[in-house]
């Protein structure tokens, strides 16, 4: 199965003062972190993303797209990063989440893609 | 109750856990596996009354479940359902070596007490998949709407089902944790019995009380080295033994000072006694339970509240402190405190207390006896007052409301 892991930045980054969500030492971290996931097999994607201020909403359901500036949701906490990991069940995908919280120093969210 | 129909009653409570297990695991779906072992019993009892009953219920049943759950398969006509099918057929082999079965309960209750799920959750499932309660006594049991509790349970079992929580047992290195998931999802059972909530409920409910000590007779029959699972067992054995002394015949409350011994089951306290005797011999560092148990284990030996060994009762709250600073845990030492060292110096601990308990009425409760035996009158009836407020228990209430009305003044 595959489990889409979100990192949730809860408003840290910003009382840390910085416009990034990781710190070096979090970076660092997470580098580690990566590497073992490719090396036991587990990797599927991963990426950071930019802080909420650079978000755009396009809605296109109507006649024409509308754009709006700013995140879908405004909320002190927002979704900083993410990992795509396969993994055989839950029990599995959760002790990857709890290395990964470590490693970001951040909370997570684990879920499960739709079943092919 | 008829032959047959206590025939019935004696498989749900000996099978319905063994046939939810087995299909769970042949199918994969605890969906299924619920419905077609609802759907054989419910066959059962249309059958039994004219066929007899069967030689052997518990196969009769798990062969009954098992082509009801092929149909549900095929009904089903979902895009795995091939897949399913392919698997079922594959797996349609006679059971495993002897034990595998009990392998498949415990699986079942890990799974029901994963820790993906929310407690509550994990309360309903058990009772559901395990105890084999139907939705509407959980629903009473957990003081919630039917139609709630029927929605809690698909959730569960749909979360379980698209997040892929595994059925098995958990990896060694995760099981010291998931086994005290499971002993606390029981304990709560078991709490709820002990002191039920709500003004229309009894105040002891022995269903719930019943059920946790059979479920945790089963977990120990799983795990037989489990320190803790006996510790748990021993110790619901123990304050259940106490059952008819605890409530008088208006309906109040009798705490273990006033209770009458007499009426105590002693069968179950001398089966209490042997557990903890064994953990003692086990010779290994005790957990929580095993702590709990001995204190009750100290309660039930002696045969006058006089003789109650206060000192001991003390000593072992204090190593219970160390494993679990819960300020809960430091109420009940300070009432042994009480008992030893004297009210003055309980109070002082108990008044330490009140930010984290100010709105827990055993706290109140505690607190108004510890100053009734000061002769402190007007602030016991205060604290009375604020604890008959919190209670949500009956007779515990009426027990309360009498203590106050007697201080003088």
């Amino acid at each position: 199965m595959q489990y889409l892991i979100s990192v949730v930045d809860d408003g840290q980054a910003e009382a840390a003062g910085s416009d990034l969500s990781a710190s070096a030492a979090e970076d660092a971290a997470i580098d580690v972190f990566n590497e073992q996931l490719r090396t036991d097999g587990y990797w599927v994607f991963a990426g950071g993303l930019g802080g909420p201020v650079g978000a755009t909403v396009v809605d296109n359901r109507g006649e024409t797209p509308i754009i709006s500036d700013g995140p879908f949701l405004e909320s002190k906490e927002y979704l900083a990063g993410f990992w795509i990991i396969e993994a055989p069940d839950l029990d599995v995908a959760l002790r990857l989440a709890a290395g990964g919280s470590k490693a970001c120093n951040r909370k997570i969210e684990v879920r499960p893609f739709l079943q092919p | 109750m008829s032959e047959v129909a206590a025939a019935i009653t004696l498989a749900h409570r000996e099978e319905w856990a063994r046939v939810v297990a087995t299909l769970a695991r042949r199918f994969g779906d605890l969906d299924i596996a619920e419905d077609a072992t609802s759907e054989a019993f419910a066959i059962a009892v249309e059958r039994w009354p004219a066929d007899g009953v069967p030689p052997n219920p518990g196969g009769w049943l798990t062969t009954t479940a098992g082509r009801k759950a092929i149909d549900l398969v095929r009904r089903e006509n979902k895009r795995d359902s091939k897949h399913r099918e392919a698997m079922m057929i594959f797996d349609d082999e006679p059971a495993g070596p002897p034990g595998a079965i009990d392998d498949d309960r415990l699986r079942l209750i890990f799974t029901c007490c994963h820790p993906a799920l929310a407690l509550e959750t994990r309360v309903a499932l058990t009772l559901r998949m395990v105890g084999g309660l139907a939705v509407d006594e959980i629903a009473r049991v957990l003081l919630v709407e039917p139609s709630a509790m029927a929605r809690r349970i698909t959730r569960a079992k749909v979360k379980i089902r698209e997040a892929g929580i595994p059925f098995r047992v958990p990896a060694p290195d995760d099981l010291p944790e998931r086994v005290s998931g499971v002993l606390a999802v029981l304990f709560l059972v078991f709490n709820e019995g002990y002191l039920a909530t709500g003004p229309d409920t009894d105040p002891i409910r022995d269903d719930l009380t019943t059920e946790a000590i059979r479920l945790t007779r089963l977990i120990r029959e799983l795990m037989p080295d489990d320190g803790e699972v006996i510790g748990l067992l021993a110790m619901m054995l123990l304050i259940e033994a106490r059952r008819a002394a605890r409530v008088s015949m208006d309906g109040e409350l009798v705490t273990i000072d006033e209770q009458d011994r007499g009426a105590w089951n002693r069968a179950l306290i001398a089966e209490g006694h042997a557990l903890v005797r064994e953990r003692l011999n086990a010779g290994m560092a005790p957990g929580r339970y095993q702590i709990l148990a001995a204190i009750n284990a100290v309660h039930t030996s002696a045969p006058g509240i006089r003789d109650t060994d206060w000192s001991q009762v003390l000593a072992l709250y204090d190593h219970l402190v160390q494993l679990d600073p819960s300020p809960v845990i430091a109420l009940n030492r300070a009432i042994a405190l009480a008992e030893v060292d004297g009210p003055e110096v309980a109070l002082a601990t108990v008044d330490r207390l009140e930010a984290p308990l100010n709105g827990y009425h055993a706290f109140h409760a505690a607190r108004a006896d510890i100053l009734r035996r000061l002769g402190r009158g007007s602030d016991a009836r205060e604290a009375y007052d604020r604890a008959i407020q919190l209670s949500g228990n009956a007779a515990e209430t009426a027990y309360l409301a009498r203590r106050r009305d007697q201080l003088a003044g």
